[in-house]
């Protein structure tokens, strides 16, 4: 409590904290109602999962950073064994979904670009940030769809949020785990070390070498790799940092487009089987590559303008 | 002697590779970065918990969950396809590029229909096929399969490149950490902006691309359409 009552602290901060509160309460929540579930195989994993990683969302601020330690590697062990697993559902029919759009009509779109309008009406008037801002926007769109609908009870919100965060699975604690992988990099020093390799290879203290290498990394790692967020931990720390950021180039450019840049290679491989592979076997195509041939050309064109517009405005 | 310390990053790019458990690749990178770097199993753990702690901002997609699913479940992808629908004169390059301004002003907000699955496959490729019969025309299916190919890549375009115009997005939040540990601390908002003319090439590229090349597709396989060029 006397976070909240900490006059020092900022209302930014402190809603944020509420935010991941309720956060860990729904992912505990995910973790009960599968544990109670018979019809889940796997009850016991399941549970420990979910509410180990609730327990950090929601009180990690309290808890020693050791320990918080100690329940990510007990949430990585159920997930690892597969033994995280969906338990009942009840997702909704066409007819239901059609009759509520007979009733609601157009009107459904207010509710739902609520969030967005929200976090960009936060970032830039207020001083609590764009995160606050979102956890507005979900109220408003909350009370909404309750007045649009006598249907849509407080449970019916939470049993949707589950049935969603059990389709993700596991996969929903990865962007923390590959920050935190970051995080590990950054403290072994392991930026230095690719720093002094390819600073034999590349000249110091050319920008626009620098940038071409950067962006052109990240669409090669992603390819590798078939995945933008793993490539742009490693390929900051080795290349970005050193090379471009180190020279006064901006962050915010720089960091960014390099992430997009990613996405170009992620529109050309394989390797990112959910975008490109996927579709084929849903759309029954005769061509295995059809998806990526169609993409090759915008991505060539996206990744020469991004590189142009890095160096433009580095 | 510090070579050794690329060995996690090395077990990265080959673990993905190889599609090998994505937890259990990173956690084993962790913990051998970790002992290589001479952090210890105490340090792997203190940074570990700090870290993940310090990210939790990430976790904010599990909150825009619960609107999510009961946005579905009151019509929501029973609206886009309504509004898809007013599209008139249809060629299956105008759908596909319809299709593409859509989904790219929403996934701004982050807002999605269900992608290939949930509204390529039901609402845009009957569309896209219906556009040719009803210029009296048998789809030809060398076709039909290009049109899965752009449809699919305009879904991925679109979104993967207006997705980041989302303020607490997934993308820019990794940004921010990831420059946050070497020292560089940046606004969401800042990042959101300098991705709206890459968004916006990114979607007119791709309307432009798709469009043009339909537009010879239909030109090779349907005989009305070659007579229009004859005439014109």
């Amino acid at each position: 409590m006397t976070f909240f009552m900490n006059s020092e602290i900022m209302i930014g901060a402190k809603l944020l904290e509420v935010i991941y509160i309720i956060i860990g309460l729904i992912t505990i929540y995910t973790g009960v109602k599968n544990g109670r579930d018979e019809e889940n195989p796997s009850r016991m994993g399941t549970a420990i999962f979910w509410c180990s990683l609730g327990i950090v969302i929601a009180f990690g601020r309290w808890i020693p950073p050791m320990f918080n330690g100690v329940l990510i590697i007990t949430m990585t062990i159920p997930s690892i064994m597969q033994k995280v697993k969906i338990g009942k559902q009840n997702p909704p029919t066409q007819e239901e979904s059609k009759a509520a759009f007979d009733k609601i009509g157009m009107k459904i779109f207010i509710p739902a670009l609520a969030i967005g309008i929200c976090a960009i009406i936060f970032a830039v008037f207020t001083t609590m940030g764009a995160l606050v801002g979102v956890g507005a926007g979900i109220l408003v769109s909350t009370i909404l769809l309750m007045m649009f609908s006598s249907n849509n009870t407080p449970q019916v919100f939470l049993k949707d949020s589950e049935r969603l965060l059990s389709s993700v699975g596991p996969l929903s604690m990865l962007p923390m785990l590959l920050a935190s992988l970051g995080a590990v990099f950054a403290a072994a020093g392991v930026g230095q070390v690719i720093a002094s390799i390819v600073g034999n290879i590349i000249p110091q203290g050319n920008v626009n070498v620098g940038i071409i290498v950067y962006a052109l990394g990240m669409m090669l790692f992603t390819m590798i790799m078939g995945n933008a967020f793993a490539a742009i931990t490693v390929m900051t720390v080795g290349i970005g940092a050193p090379f471009v950021l180190a020279y006064g180039a901006d962050p915010v450019v720089i960091g960014m487009l390099a992430l997009t840049s990613g996405y170009c290679g992620t529109l050309c491989t394989p390797m990112a089987a959910n975008f490109n592979i996927v579709p084929v076997a849903m759309l029954d195509m005769k061509d295995r590559m059809g998806v990526i041939k169609n993409q090759v050309i915008p991505a060539l064109i996206l990744i020469t303008f991004q590189i142009t517009y890095m160096i433009m405005f580095k | 002697m510090e070579l050794i310390k690329l060995l996690g990053i090395l077990i990265v790019i080959i673990g993905f590779a190889l599609k090998k458990d994505s937890i259990l690749i990173i956690l084993c990178a962790a913990i051998v970065t970790a002992l290589v770097g001479g952090l210890g199993i105490t340090g792997l753990l203190n940074t570990l918990g700090t870290s993940f702690v310090a990210n939790r901002a990430m976790a904010i997609f599990i909150l825009i969950m619960f609107v999510t699913g009961t946005l579905e479940r009151n019509g929501l992808k029973d609206a886009a396809a309504s509004l898809i629908e007013k599209i008139k004169g249809a060629s299956p390059g105008k759908v596909i590029g319809a299709y593409g301004i859509m989904r790219g002003i929403f996934g701004a907000f982050n807002v999605s229909f269900g992608g290939v699955a949930g509204f390529v496959r039901p609402i845009i490729m009957p569309m896209a096929a219906g556009s040719i019969e009803a210029k009296g025309e048998k789809v030809n299916e060398d076709h039909l399969d290009e049109i899965k190919g752009m449809a699919s890549g305009m879904e991925n375009i679109a979104w993967f490149f207006c997705q980041v115009l989302f303020v607490g997005g997934a993308g820019g939040l990794l940004v921010q950490s990831t420059l946050a540990s070497l020292g560089y601390h940046v606004e969401l908002i800042d990042l959101v902006k300098v991705e709206i003319p890459v968004a916006i090439v990114a979607v007119s590229v791709a309307i432009v691309y798709y469009y043009l090349k339909d537009k010879k597709l239909c030109k090779k396989y349907y005989s009305k359409d070659r007579k229009e060029e004859e005439t014109a």
